[in-house]
């Protein structure tokens, strides 16, 4: 029983192995050159695919981003950086084909929002918390007449009290 | 007053939303509008053995129709591109993208040939060249070789009236003191 039990705690080993090494297999890719590839799918990633316009080139199946990437890959070959890549994309397609919006005229209200939208956040925080410490203060130094004469009279009979 | 924040947050919420919901995605700002269009040469459809350059129109306003036999949304255009041929608008060339020849020649056969002449992009490289990502799509060129506009998707009756004709019209007459028409720009824009 117990020989059964490790025998399967063995299999199940190799069956867990066994699987990044499958799908390592299934994403064999297209160029032999592991490296270039590598460049290849990093500048794939860096470009939207317009068909599918929530996606990467790098991600995408649609036909037209097998063809970009496809392009990207004659690119690298032929000695290309990245950034002459992009702009090749970028006078083909617009600007909407970086992922990675540039920063002009156009696009500052895009890249300060949520900066702004962090200040503004903390700007009413501290004014509430202003607010909060204002009626909080009032209320300590706020004392009537009566409530002062009544404190010292607890006062007085809490002394009477100690010395009798 | 206390509910003066939360409603003008509200408000702007609203507003981006409401501006940005009617926005259509599909519409990419197209970088090639008053840009010299990008050369090719390629073989015709009907005659492997000639070939097309666009340099071949210069001189003539004329439109780039993408269009191909798989393409849904071309089956939808078609009606009118044959209407707009009958009545001789203007020169339309089609560039067959991304197509098989045999299935290209039987789509013309069967709904008619709209085409002055068509050309064959078999790999789509000329379609990469020209940033076209949804066929069908159309560029109106002038006669200095010049992309004035691109029509994404298929072209409707309302944008042909509206905008492509006058804009050909005008396009046929400008000259550098002669430019075109503000009202054409805003029907186009």
């Amino acid at each position: 029983m117990r020989l059964m039990s490790s025998l399967s705690a063995v299999f199940a080993v190799i069956l867990l192995l066994q699987v990044p090494l499958l799908s390592a297999k299934e994403a064999v890719p297209m160029a032999e050159d592991p490296v270039l590839e590598k460049i290849v799918n990093e500048i794939s990633a860096e470009l939207r695919c317009l068909v599918c316009q929530n996606q990467t080139i790098a991600d995408s199946h649609a036909d037209l981003a097998v063809d970009l990437k496809n392009q990207v890959r004659e690119m690298v070959h032929e000695g290309k950086t990245q950034d002459e890549i992009v702009d090749y994309m970028v006078q083909r397609y617009g600007d909407f084909v970086r992922y990675r919006p540039p920063v002009k005229a156009s696009t500052y209200l895009l890249w300060a929002g949520p900066f702004l939208l962090l200040f503004l956040g903390i700007f009413v925080l501290i004014l509430n918390l202003k607010k909060r410490r204002l009626l909080a203060g009032e209320q300590d130094t706020a004392l009537s007449p009566e409530e002062s004469e009544r404190l010292t009279q607890l006062l007085k009979s809490e002394e009477e009290k100690n010395k009798s | 007053m206390r509910f003066l924040l939360p409603l003008g947050l509200f408000t702007v919420i609203v507003g981006f939303l409401w501006v940005g919901l009617s926005l259509n995605p599909r519409e990419v700002p197209s970088p090639f509008i008053d840009k010299p269009a990008p050369d090719f040469t390629l073989p015709q459809l009907h005659d492997p053995q000639k070939t097309f350059s666009n340099k071949d129109m210069l001189g003539k306003v004329w439109m780039l129709n993408v269009w191909a036999s798989w393409c849904v949304a071309c089956r939808q255009e078609h009606p009118l591109l044959v209407q707009m041929a009958r009545a001789k608008l203007f020169p339309v060339v089609g560039l067959n993208y991304k197509d098989g020849r045999e299935d290209a020649l039987r789509w013309l056969l069967d709904d008619g040939d709209p085409y002055v002449l068509s050309v064959m992009d078999n790999k789509g490289d000329v379609g990469i060249d020209y940033g076209v990502y949804g066929v069908p799509e159309s560029f109106v060129i002038d006669k200095q070789g010049v992309i004035r506009h691109k029509v994404i998707g298929p072209l409707g009756p309302a944008e042909l009236q509206n905008c492509v004709i006058p804009l050909v019209r005008e396009l046929e007459k400008a000259t550098a003191e002669n430019p075109i028409s503000d009202e054409v720009k805003k029907a186009c824009a």
